[in-house]
């Protein structure tokens, strides 16, 4: 760390940093109600979508995907986010990460949680979704493994699980830690989830060991499943879909919203949990860097898919690409503003990174272009595919506003139950750097150094 | 492709005889329990037809003449339809036809998505029959409930049935046994359905016409159905 720490007792540290865990105040009891309504509010429209049949979408011929797979698209690029930067700082033995680390790997299980009700929103008769699901049954009926949507269906589970697992183990001494502070339930509870944990060097030993491996098992992980994600666009013959392009657009696309979702996350943790000390600009700084660069790809990924489209011109491509840019300018405008062109013009400067209200306008800005991207891949192509005579357009109805709007209160309202019931700072991470810091003299400078290898 | 049957089924729409009545759309209706839909349904472009008639004009006043194009399913040998659907509603039949099993559909809506003649239709609207057309429903046909996939089968049930007459005669089937409802009722003679893997059937024949293309022949689908249109001796 840059900034040299005051030095504070363990309990002082340790305090701080379970601060979230307090008992609640009116005020999260307000927000965690406000969010309740919203999801409940989407739960009934879903209801009424499931009750009296998929006309209440916005959706057609041609059109028949709409906001609900734009929404499962864009959540599982959110998803991207924790586990890929948690896991790559890890590897990178990037010291800075340490705070970051847990309100990111959180986020990744609840986005794709989110993410992975979409698919299942979307179907025609929901109540028969088991059939998606390989089980053995009398008919010897099988799902068709050919299907993009069972690689999808694969994927998402097998990121679930994954990830759902490097959180828990990221979190094992710090729920130990927990456990030994708290009385009641609590006490039982984390009791129970720290399986015993007691800080043996074993322990430790075997700790790191399993942190590093998964650390690593779950970056293939992670590019699969968004690969997969846009392969069911890629292994179409839509045209604007079949392109050989996405899998590694998408993965870019994925991890820029992620990074710009981790950003605005810790901007709000830091607010409402009083973390300044320990989410301190230097980690926006760097964070900041990173959205540079992958900013940079994706605005180069981007130029790829439009340029090779436009070079070779073949009509019903263009059609789409002309449609799209015709009817959706503005929002194509702000794609290319939000995703592109602010964070280039203002990640480049080290004062703008260190900002925390500049990070803010530009990580939020980020996940509206990436929304939007995501929008004008899937409808334009649909809305204009090869046979001019069946061409359409498409509007999102109340119910898909609703179930989008619900989407991000539920994982609001999921990540503050969490923040109020798991730590939100990796305590023992965060303690392990103070312990391994220490001040050694150059010539006549004192500077931070860190003793022992990550 | 190797063929695991003896029928192929195929159909060719002379473009130059269809004068656009709109006689098979209205057959395939009756055959096949196709949904009445009322014009809100229409212009949300949720219609149900599993056979539309493109009407296109070509020309400048006061030279304008109207072409029509029938599109129904293409039975694409290569169907991009079929492998996309998760749980094999959508299928290849060893007659080279492109099932859809309504039980089995979940209603992704990806076959509809990947169809690029964008002929299947989905049903959005819980479809009812008022009295007393419901007793016009035939009994052939399962009427489809709403959240799933239907299109065209080329009156599969026809199909069926010419079989079973078939097997117990001990024959196969004869060229002009069966025919689908569009065109049985088309009264231009424009549809001719037939079985392609016998060269001597007459949409055998048809479909080797110089006249002939098929739609978006360039993706790949090999598609059943041929189209004939001008360019030949009978150029019209």
């Amino acid at each position: 760390m840059s900034e040299k720490p005051v030095v504070k007792s363990a309990e002082q540290l340790n305090d701080e940093m379970l601060s979230s865990l307090r008992a609640p105040t009116w005020r999260w009891y307000l927000l965690a109600f406000f969010l309740g309504v919203v999801v409940a509010f989407g739960l009934y429209a879903f209801t009424h979508q499931m009750l009296t049949g998929m006309y209440v979408t916005g959706l057609s011929r041609p059109v028949m995907w709409g906001f609900y797979i734009i929404n499962f698209v864009f959540w599982v690029g959110l998803s991207h986010s924790g586990t890929m930067v948690s896991s790559i700082l890890r590897l990178s033995q990037a010291n800075w990460r340490r705070p970051i680390l847990r309100a990111a790997e959180a986020m990744t299980v609840f986005t794709i949680t989110v993410a992975g009700l979409f698919p299942l929103i979307h179907l025609g008769r929901n109540w028969i979704f088991y059939y998606l699901i390989p089980y053995p049954n009398q008919r010897g009926l099988w799902p068709n493994f050919r299907s993009a949507l069972l690689w999808d269906m694969t994927a998402i589970v097998t990121y679930i699980i994954g990830s759902s697992l490097f959180l828990y183990l990221g979190m094992l001494p710090d729920l130990a830690v927990a456990r030994d502070r708290s009385r009641g339930w609590r006490r039982k509870l984390y009791g129970v989830l720290a399986m015993g944990w007691r800080g043996t060097a074993r322990e430790w030993t075997v700790f790191h060991q399993a942190s590093t491996l998964m650390a690593a098992l779950i970056i293939p992980v992670a590019v699969s499943v968004h690969s997969i994600v846009a392969w069911d666009f890629a292994v179409t013959v839509v045209p604007g879909w079949h392109s050989t392009i996405f899998p590694p657009y998408f993965v870019i696309g994925a991890i820029l919203s992620g990074v710009a979702a981790v950003i605005t996350l810790m901007i709000i943790i830091r607010k409402a949990f009083h973390l300044e000390a320990y989410l301190t600009p230097m980690h926006f700084d760097n964070m900041g860097k990173l959205l540079l660069v992958i900013s940079l790809l994706w605005t180069y990924a981007y130029f790829v898919e439009v340029q090779t489209t436009w070079y070779a011109h073949e009509p019903i491509e263009w059609e789409v690409f002309s449609f799209m840019a015709g009817k959706y300018t503005p929002a194509l405008l702000l794609m290319l503003f939000g995703n592109s062109l602010l964070p280039i013009a203002a990640l480049c400067f080290r004062r703008l990174r260190r900002s925390i209200g500049v990070m803010l306008v530009v990580s939020l800005l980020i996940n509206v272009g990436m929304f939007i991207e995501r929008f004008l891949i899937i409808v334009p192509s649909l809305s204009h595919k090869n046979m001019p005579f069946v061409w359409g357009t498409y509007r999102p109805s109340w119910v898909e506003i609703s179930v989008t709007a619900a989407a991000f209160a539920g994982f609001a309202l999921l990540y503050t139950l969490f923040a109020k019931c798991f730590p939100m700072v990796a305590v023992t991470d965060v303690r392990e750097l103070e312990v391994r810091e220490t001040e050694v003299t150059m010539g006549r400078a004192d500077l931070p150094s860190i003793a022992g290898k990550d | 492709m190797k063929l695991t049957s003896p029928y192929k089924w195929g159909m060719v729409i002379d473009l130059d005889r269809c004068t656009g009545c709109g006689a098979c759309v209205v057959a395939c209706q009756a055959e096949n329990n196709v949904a009445i839909c009322d014009e809100k349904e229409i212009a949300e472009g949720r219609s149900m037809h599993w056979l539309r008639i493109e009407r296109f004009w070509v020309g400048e006043y006061p030279e304008v003449r109207a072409r029509f194009l029938p599109v129904l399913c293409q039975q694409c040998g290569d169907a991009p339809c079929e492998p996309v659907c998760p749980v094999y509603a959508s299928y290849h039949n060893p007659d080279g036809l492109n099932g859809q099993v309504y039980n089995r559909c979940v209603g992704t809506r990806y076959c509809g998505n990947n169809c690029p003649y964008a002929v299947r239709v989905f049903n959005f609207y819980p479809h009812r029959w008022p009295e007393p057309l419901d007793n016009q429903l035939s009994p052939d046909v399962s009427v489809r409930p709403r959240g799933v996939m239907e299109k065209c089968t080329f009156c599969i049930q026809r199909i069926r049935r010419a079989k079973e007459d078939a097997k117990a005669d001990g024959r196969q089937i004869r060229d002009g046994e069966v025919r689908p409802a569009c065109a049985q009722t088309c009264p231009s003679e424009a549809l001719v359905f037939g079985n392609l893997a016998d060269p001597q059937s007459r949409a055998a024949r048809l479909a080797r016409s110089p006249r002939r293309f098929r739609l978006l022949e360039g993706l790949g689908t090999h598609p059943s159905v041929y189209y004939l249109k001008g360019g030949g001796r009978e150029n019209v």
